[in-house]
């Protein structure tokens, strides 16, 4: 019988199996960042182990750190000291490391695919959830906690049990001015914030096919707001014209073996998933959030929901509960939600497509009276192609604030935060109470909205220019 | 991790129940970048309070904690076992605990003894009378013994013979190295590494 793109890429993994245990799995690639790893370079000090592949490894500086005065030295001395803990890890057992002020340094998710060390067929791993992004390019890609970083550092395995298989199809094409994000939040608020649970999933069909790669990472990175292990996409021509002359790319005879075995990275046609689900993307219209999960969202067109109108008891109480928190009424139409902040940045939206869409919406705008706006480049890189493009001087022109890459306000662990009660139109992917600073309200929404919400001030699409 | 057969100690017999990860340890002791020194959040918000259990002198050095219904729900945080074994505990015997503290407890070689909540109110009662009172936990046997009774307690397999054979995660996992050089053999040229440093320049 046929395999999924999932399990042929499970199976060329697979170290060891045994009936009863987990499949020891083979880690091609460990991001690491300052946040989760202290602890696992702690224990492995402490039991006097090595990393066994400094070579599968790479580190960078993002959660912590400041968009503001990069050159000087941290100014919250807990923040510096995880960063420097970081520095001298990564020295004393021979990692490299992009930190704060080089050129590779950005949120760990977008210098992977960047530098090309994320490539189809792998596992890659890293303490952080949205390590999901990398499915995108037909990689098996998740998140892990820190005992099981330090697992990866000392074995470059990790046991793992074997996953159950979804597929999400999207059929026809996203309409004009609907992005990848529009569609991930359509799909979360169809599934549910625990539909994917236990499931890596596979996204297809001809709107999967169409997106850029930038879209496709889109999408991965949100797979595990619905709970899923992982998301993935198969690679195709898109993903290898991506990859091809980014600095870790295969070269020379490499590339062809390379592409030859990648082209053999798709479900096949006699495969079966143990869940399918499918969405049409040709009836989607911008999608953003009104509470506190990422499941709840509501096309733009439409109003704040009325709590009443769930039907099951747990979605009611979570609604109500939403509602206060983000102080809203039920029947408000979306559109007259006034927002403080946008935030345009983050894994999810903060790569150079991300600020070319944006860039191209608030053109010639201003941003509305009273409304702050933050733009961070998902990495130094996509900032740097940024200003060659002149996109900082649109964005500065129309009164946003150009900042250096990171996590940033994604969550709010550097300065860039929400103050209680402030409302933001965020670009981000989590939507959780306190998330973007304590009492910050957030709705997640795609970068074409963060723009058009921008300049009218209340939550609105391109269109409504 | 060191093998664990049999342990004798002294117990803190903590009458409290639902105590969640974040009264373990509250968050904002979660700063600090390396897994020792968590002793001092250890039940932060109580230790304050010098009538709180574990500030009795007749309990200081006590190593195991016999808890109440629900020890550990709340986050995943790794850091409320290791606050506790910071402190001193071998073992935490208790009725019910949360699932993931459970499951970091068995990763980082912190003994959960789960036993019947009425063999819990007899150990309270038995060291709240005789703080000195020896307590006995012998894994092998799954018994917890004490003033001269002894009762059953259940722990999955598993976790019983890694914590019996004193392997973490890790060290199960070196034993199968050979295997994982193997599979380094077998892996394409094709794949990337991060050394040396390539970048776009
Ligand atoms: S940008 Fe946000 S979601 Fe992405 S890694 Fe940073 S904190 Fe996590």
């Amino acid at each position: 019988m046929g395999r999924t793109l999932s399990e042929k890429v499970w199976d060329n993994h697979v170290v060891r199996h045994a009936e009863g245990e987990p499949d020891l799995l083979y880690i091609d690639l460990h991001l690491v960042h300052e946040v989760t790893s202290p602890q696992a370079f702690d224990g492995l000090r402490q039991a006097g182990r090595r990393v066994r592949r400094p070579d599968l490894t790479l580190a960078t500086e993002d959660h912590n750190t400041p968009t503001l005065d990069i050159d000087r030295p941290i100014a919250d001395p807990v923040s510096r000291t995880q960063v420097e803990t970081l520095r001298r890890n990564a020295e004393e057992f021979g990692i490299r490391i992009h930190s704060l002020g080089d050129k590779d340094q950005g949120v760990v998710h977008i210098i992977g695919p960047q530098l090309g060390v994320t490539q189809p067929g792998m596992t890659v791993v890293c303490g952080d959830s949205h390590t999901s992004t990398h499915g995108a390019f037909g990689a098996i890609a998740f998140g892990i906690g820190t005992s099981e970083v330090e697992h990866v550092l000392a074995t470059q395995t990790l046991p793992q049990a074997r996953p159950r298989t979804m597929a999400v199809n999207v059929s026809g094409r996203l309409p004009e001015g609907v992005t990848a994000k529009d569609l991930v939040l359509a799909l979360i608020a169809k599934v549910g914030t625990g539909g994917g649970q236990g499931h890596i999933v596979e996204y297809r069909g001809e709107a999967i096919e169409a997106l850029s790669m930038e879209g496709r990472m889109t999408i991965c990175n949100m797979s595990i707001e619905w709970g899923a292990k992982a998301g993935m996409i198969a690679p195709d021509q898109t993903t290898f014209d991506y990859l091809k002359g980014r600095p870790h790319a295969p070269q020379g005879a490499d590339w062809d073996a390379a592409v030859a075995y990648w082209s053999t990275l798709r479900t096949d046609d006699d495969a079966t998933f143990d869940v399918e689900v499918d969405l049409d993307a040709s009836s989607l219209t911008p999608f953003v959030t009104w509470g506190t999960n990422p499941g709840q969202g509501v096309p733009l067109g439409a109003s704040v929901p009325d709590p009443d109108q769930f039907d099951d008891e747990v979605d009611r109480s979570a609604a109500e509960r939403a509602l206060q928190y983000m102080g809203l009424d039920a029947g408000t139409p979306m559109r007259e939600i006034a927002v403080d902040t946008v935030f345009l940045g983050s894994c999810t939206n903060g790569r150079i497509e991300d600020l070319r869409l944006a860039a191209s919406v608030i053109q010639g705008r201003k941003v509305a009276e009273g409304v702050r706006m933050l733009v961070v480049p998902g990495s130094a890189r996509v900032r740097l192609q940024a200003e060659v493009e002149g996109l900082d001087k649109v964005f500065t022109e129309a009164g946003a604030e150009w900042r250096a890459a990171g996590c940033s306000m994604c969550l709010g662990m550097n300065p860039d935060q929400l103050a209680p009660g402030e409302r933001a139109a965020s670009t981000s992917n989590r939507n959780f109470e306190g998330r973007q600073g304590k009492g910050g309200r957030t709705h997640l929404v795609s970068p074409a909205v963060a723009a058009a919400t921008a300049v009218v001030g209340t939550l609105s699409a391109p269109s409504d220019l | 991790m060191d093998p664990f057969t049999t342990h004798t100690g002294t117990a803190l017999p903590l009458r409290r129940s639902n105590v969640d990860t974040d009264q373990i340890i509250p968050a904002v002791y979660l700063k600090r970048v390396t897994r020792s020194g968590f002793e001092d959040g250890l039940f932060a918000a109580w230790r304050k309070d010098p009538d709180f259990v574990l500030n009795k002198s007749e309990h200081a050095g006590a190593d195991v904690l016999v808890a109440g219904p629900d020890f550990g729900t709340g986050s995943s945080r790794e850091h409320a076992v290791w606050a506790l074994q910071n402190y001193g505990f071998k073992v935490v015997i208790g009725s019910r605990f949360g699932d993931i503290f459970r499951s970091n407890s068995g990763k980082s070689g912190l003994l959960i003894a789960v036993v019947d909540q009425a063999d819990v109110e007899r150990l309270w009662d038995l060291v709240e009378a005789d703080p000195a009172t020896p307590v006995t936990i012998d894994l092998g046997a799954r018994t917890v013994s004490a003033g001269g009774s002894t009762f059953d307690f259940q722990i999955d397999d598993y976790t019983r013979w890694r914590l019996m054979e004193g392997l973490d995660d890790i060290a199960l996992t070196l034993r199968h190295a050979d295997a994982i050089d193997e599979f380094e053999t077998r892996r394409a040229s094709f794949l990337p590494q991060t050394l040396p440093a390539r970048t776009a320049g």
